[in-house]
């Protein structure tokens, strides 16, 4: 949180939601906590059904919890309904009114708060030309690009000046190239506008270049929250280990007093405090190619794959499974396809988890 | 205001109409069916119910008081339901080809079709069948070119022939319509897969898109069928008093008869009718869906 | 992808087509027929509109089916429309109530004229112009409903989240956003609802009572008396209006979402 004195932008409590009812009940969002700080760019990443789009309905009032609090700048907005919450939506599907202008989606919100003519104006005139979108105000959603579509519905939601935006996967829908650029636009966009981003998203990529810090979900519960930087290099769990970038994973037991017996026999030397059955995570850059006879663990390579940046090889574990490494060096020698190398794997970049 | 009691207020409307509109009297209709026939009223409202007048249906009284078979009815109901048979076997006989041809149009064509075949079914059917009134009558140029050619006398007008062609016209786009949303949705790659496989074109179409556009057929069958046997305006028109059908004698009663239990009893008949052939169409695709 | 062409289709088609309009075309033809024989041909004249138009039973039978139309097509779609805002989101009882919604198009139409004919009488009610309004209110409904339904599925529930997200309680909603969206269907399904009144000729037969008609219940009661170039005329003028509506109410229903 960036000011300890002031209530955070979005805070909620012990959330619950299920749908359905009696046998039926699916329990979406399982006692759910979290503090989004304010000018924060705060995203909630997981597969889908694992919540994240509940959590933020649930934040812009589209859906009621069962249980627990929400609160936006301190006060309770829990019981309030969607019009009487201070934050706006960027649908999936951007849900621009199709039958009105460009113009007159931007000023849609302006106009239910009851604002002056003229400020209205120069209001709509300021968010079309932040969004680059001021040459087709007079123009129909149906006559614009996807991209121009998304930018519009940028200009809707923030001309009303919400204390905090909900992006709804806004960049689903586009095509690679224009994603890319949005997400820089996007980061800019809230650096410029000072507002708390709440974002949606089940791109693991997008969600570490863009945010200040990610809550990773899985099955209505949030697993870690942090900054990117600790959730791809110290992942507290095996499901976001897997889930966020390339990882190995190694089946083993922990050893009272630190080390790993992994499923092949091997001990591994890796710090922890776990006991019973772990699992050691290791990201394929960390790990470094050894001589045969070598490092911690013995391999097989099956292939090799050249990526222009580095090179990527597949090997094949004694006891069996596959382990990926990464070597960063792509102008290195490297080994032939079916020879035997050893992989070091330090101890500093090696991960035990439970499993 | 909970969802579920905004819903009741939003749809209570129009359900009271229906029920109490069309509902409410259905039963009553029931229920006149088994009274006595009255004087200015038409319906003797404090008669005993009994079911005399479905009796009367099949059996009249005799001078000397012993029940001898009536036909004259029976007649009537057999000629309704064949004539409704004989309307949807040709409306399903001109309707397959037709759909079969609008989905084969290109988009605007296939939108130009729709407009087409739609537009006679919101015209006046009374103003339809009078145009064919106009076509097939004695003075007509029609009628004068068939007799010409023609070794005896025809007359065109006010026979079964003259019904069954005004029904048809009636009811054509009932057929045409469910088709073609099957047909619209076909898959049309099947058919090659089914030439593929060594099948001729009338095979193809036997074997793969007949089962395919059956539930097309079945509600295209069904629409054509019901308003058949409630048809008014066409035998009277038509018809001309000598093919009268189940329409023209239920209107009789009310009419110049004022027999109205009876007039209520022929109706009822009627529904009961249309009930056994739907309840049959439901059970026969449950089955096949089973 | 287009589907292969059978044999005989399109000549069954434009087969079908002919038999559908050609009776149509006869008939308007013949109303510019200036012989007093409908079905003999001299030259071409509108005198037959010109008597219509002066005929004071043609005049108030036209007025009341109006009338009737107006009422009973309005009456019907504001139902229709509440009723469709009801079943948008299924719920328990959701089939039962469209399926009696939808009744009126599935029972032969002489059965509920003389069932409701029955139910005013024994009620004690006065046939007539009211009468007829009511039970072409019931039977106009589903007309009305099916095309604001169909309407309403094709507008996502998302338009009117991001209204109530922009500060628009329901009210404000169901007025900026789902009623400019629905529009077109609601003129779709009055246009239709106001077709099938005024060209609905059963009903108004057993309801009209004693010295009242509407335009079907005369053209009727002039053929059963002898065919007439007036009853050519006024057909062809009720077929170019039924058309003209209809097409509205197919483009209507066809407007860009």
């Amino acid at each position: 949180m960036t000011q300890a004195s002031s209530p955070p932008a979005v805070s909620i409590r012990n959330v619950a939601k299920s749908f359905g009812k009696g046998i039926y009940a699916f329990r979406v969002l399982d006692d759910v906590s979290l503090d989004i700080g304010r000018r924060e760019f705060f995203t909630l990443l997981g597969p889908s059904g694992c919540g994240k789009t509940t959590l933020l309905r649930l934040i812009a009032g589209f859906e009621t919890a069962d249980s627990g609090a929400i609160s936006i700048e301190g006060e309770d907005v829990t019981a309030r309904p969607p019009f009487h919450r201070p934050v706006n939506t960027v649908f999936q599907s951007y849900a621009l009114f199709p039958h009105l202008t460009v113009e007159q989606n931007v000023a849609f919100a302006l106009e239910e708060q009851g604002m002056a003519r003229d400020a209205i104006r120069k209001r709509v005139g300021e968010a079309l030309e932040m969004m680059r979108m001021g040459s087709f105000a007079k123009r129909k959603p149906a006559e614009l690009s996807g991209g121009q579509q998304q930018r519009v519905a940028l200009a809707r939601a923030l001309a009303p000046r919400p204390r905090v935006l909900l992006l709804d996967e806004p960049l689903s829908a586009l095509d690679l190239k224009l994603r890319k650029e949005m997400q820089i636009e996007l980061k800019m966009l809230q650096e410029e506008a000072g507002i708390t981003f709440l974002f949606v998203t089940h791109d693991q990529e997008e969600a570490l270049t863009l945010s200040d810090r990610v809550a990773v979900m899985q099955s209505g519960r949030i697993l870690q929250m942090g900054p990117p930087r600790e959730i791809y290099e110290t992942p507290t769990h095996r499901f976001v280990a897997d889930f966020i970038g390339d990882i190995n994973l190694l089946d083993g037991e922990a050893l009272p007093g630190g080390g790993v017996r992994l499923e092949g026999g091997t001990v591994l030397s890796a710090p922890h405090n776990a006991s019973g059955k772990v699992t050691v995570a290791i990201r394929p850059e960390r790990a470094r190619l050894a001589p045969a006879g070598e490092g911690a663990l013995e391999a097989t390579v099956v292939h090799s794959a050249y990526l222009g940046t580095a090179m990527l090889h597949k090997l094949d574990l004694p006891g069996g499974g596959t382990f990926l490494l990464r070597q960063s060096d792509p102008t290195e020698a490297a080994p032939e396809a079916g020879s035997r190398v050893g992989l070091a794997l330090p101890a500093e970049a090696l991960r035990v988890l439970d499993r | 205001m909970s969802a579920a009691l905004r819903r009741f207020f939003l749809l209570s409307p129009a359900l009271a109409v229906i029920l109490f509109l069309i509902g409410v009297p259905l039963c009553l209709m029931a229920w006149v069916s088994l009274l006595d026939k009255g004087g200015t009223s038409g319906v003797d409202w404090s008669s005993a119910p009994s079911s005399a007048n479905y009796v009367r249906l099949a059996w009249e009284e005799d001078f000397d008081g012993t029940m001898i078979l009536n036909t004259s009815y029976l007649v009537i109901f057999l000629r309704s339901v064949s004539l409704a048979a004989v309307t949807t076997v040709l409306s399903l006989a001109f309707g397959l080809p037709v759909a079969l041809w609008m989905a084969s149009l290109s988009r605007t064509g296939r939108d130009i079709m729709l407009l087409l075949i739609t537009i006679p079914f919101w015209t006046n059917l009374l103003v339809r069948n009078y145009a064919w009134l106009i076509i097939l009558r004695e003075d007509g140029w029609v009628s004068r070119f068939v007799n010409m050619i023609s070794p005896w006398p025809v007359q065109l007008l006010y026979n079964d022939a003259a019904v069954a062609i005004g029904l048809t016209y009636s009811l054509l786009p009932f057929t045409i319509l469910p088709l073609y949303t099957v047909f619209e949705k076909f898959d049309w790659r099947l058919l090659e897969a089914a030439h593929d496989l060594g099948a001729t074109r009338k095979r193809a179409l036997l074997r793969v898109v007949l089962p395919i556009a059956t539930p097309g057929i079945v509600a295209g069958a069904l629409l054509v069928f019901i308003p058949c046997l409630g048809a008014f305006v066409t035998p009277a028109l038509l018809g001309g008093g000598k093919t009268l059908m189940l329409g023209n004698i239920i209107q009789m009663q009310f009419g110049a008869s004022r027999n109205w239990p009876f007039g209520a009893t022929l109706a009822v008949v009627l529904l009961a009718i249309m009930l056994v052939v739907m309840t049959a169409m439901a059970l026969w695709r449950n089955r096949r869906t089973a | 992808m287009n589907p292969q062409r059978f044999p005989f289709t399109r000549e069954t088609s434009l087969f079908v087509l002919a038999y559908l309009y050609v009776p149509v075309v006869v008939l308007i033809a013949y109303s510019f027929n200036a012989n007093r024989t409908a079905t003999v041909w001299t030259h071409a004249s509108l005198d037959w509109y010109g008597r219509i138009l002066v005929n004071p039973s043609i005049q108030s039978a036209a007025w009341n089916s109006l009338v009737i139309a107006v009422s009973a097509a309005t009456a019907a779609t504001v139902l229709a429309l509440l009723a469709a805002l009801a079943t948008r989101r299924a719920f328990l009882g959701c089939g039962a109530s469209e399926a009696i919604l939808n009744m009126p198009l599935i029972l032969p139409e002489i059965a509920v004229a003389v069932a409701t004919l029955l139910l005013f009488v024994s009620l004690g009610v006065k046939l007539g112009l009211g009468a007829m309004v009511a039970a072409h209110t019931a039977f106009c409904i589903p007309f009305a409903y099916l095309p604001i339904r169909a309407r309403l599925d094709g507008i996502s529930g998302t338009y009117e989240e991001a209204a109530h997200d922009l500060y628009a309680n329901r009210f404000r909603t169901f007025r900026r956003v789902t009623m400019p969206l629905l529009w077109p269907g609601v003129m779709a399904g009055f246009t239709l609802a106001f077709v099938t009144s005024l060209d609905d000729f059963l009903t108004s037969f057993f309801l009209a009572g004693p010295g009242l008609t509407t335009l079907p219940v005369y053209i009727f009661s002039a053929i059963r008396a002898g065919i007439t170039p007036e009853i050519n005329a006024i057909s062809a003028v009720m077929l170019v209006v039924s058309v003209l509506l209809v097409s509205l109410s197919f483009f209507l229903g066809r407007l860009r979402r």
